[in-house]
């Protein structure tokens, strides 16, 4: 193992997080990167930091009942026709 | 269609667009208003209130924020109205995202991770995975489910999550970093099968 490395896995995986939020400062920025490209494990746990946020992004919106749209679709042509001085559509 | 199609048919009254906006929103509202009112009941009131606010406001609406940004920001001052919830107050210890067994004394992986990407792409585990990411997001204690919530899956930014939550940004960022590792944790233990390392 290089002995270069001044920051431990224990201490790297600490910083995944905002490094990807772009908010590390710039020495534990580079103190990460340094550790980044000779680490293979704190390699993969940053794919799995990446994956766990692109998955999220993919979860959605739980579903909605079709009987809480329809009640404010209620609301919305109620509010329509007495704002405007005729019927929706 | 996007939101600012939609916005325009709905000032000309078309309640199908209308029905779409609320298909896409309403529960992201419910979701954010229950950050600061206590029941599921009073979050759907400051959700109906909201659309009525859209439709009263919507004429002015000048798109110098995106809609999301604008609806979302018209539901967390209401709810906040409604609200009785602190959150501000939160401490926030440091944050230590794996848990200290992995690591030797050294602070080195015992053994190494296993990267999610390959095993996420597996078509046949997908669909449980994303079971069970929406669990660890809906099990997490506030305010780190909010905040992952609207960062991560509502793709807004940190700044735009902390004044929706006024929470700092440093406070919003170490509490989703805290919300993320422990969905990492949980998606190990989906798609390794098991702990094989404790
Ligand atoms: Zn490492």
């Amino acid at each position: 193992m290089a002995m270069t490395r001044d920051i431990t896995c224990h201490q790297a995986v600490a910083l995944v997080s905002d490094y990807l939020e772009g908010a590390l400062a710039r020495r534990d920025r580079r103190r990460l990167e340094r550790h980044l490209a000779d680490c293979g494990a704190c390699s993969a746990y940053l794919d799995q930091m990446r994956a766990t946020i692109a998955l999220s992004g993919s979860v959605g919106p739980e579903d909605l009942s079709n009987e809480a749209v329809a009640r404010l679709v209620d609301v919305f042509e109620k509010y329509h026709r007495e704002n405007s001085g005729e019927s929706p559509n | 269609m996007e939101d600012e199609a939609l916005l325009e048919r709905i000032l000309g009254g078309d309640h199908d667009a209308f029905r779409d906006l609320v298909e896409r929103y309403q529960m992201s509202l419910v979701r954010l208003a229950r950050y600061y009112v206590k029941s599921e009941a009073s979050a759907e009131d400051v959700a109906q209130d909201t659309w009525i606010a859209v439709m009263q406001g919507l004429e002015r609406f000048e798109g110098r924020s995106s809609f999301k940004t604008w609806l979302f920001r018209i539901a967390a001052n209401r709810a906040r109205k409604t609200g009785t919830r602190e959150y501000r107050v939160v401490t926030v210890d440091p944050v230590d995202p794996v848990s200290s067994a992995r690591f030797n004394e050294g602070g080195m992986w015992n053994e190494a991770p296993v990267p999610f990407t390959e095993l996420i792409n597996d078509k046949l585990a997908n669909a449980g995975v994303l079971e069970a990411c929406r669990n660890a997001i809906r099990d997490l204690p506030e305010p780190q489910q909010s905040v992952v919530t609207l960062r991560d899956v509502e793709g807004l930014s940190t700044r735009e999550v902390s004044d929706l939550l006024e929470l700092s940004e440093a406070n919003t960022r170490v509490l989703l970093h805290r919300g993320r590792a422990k969905i990492r944790e949980t998606l190990e233990e989906t798609l390794t099968g098991g702990r094989s390392w404790q």
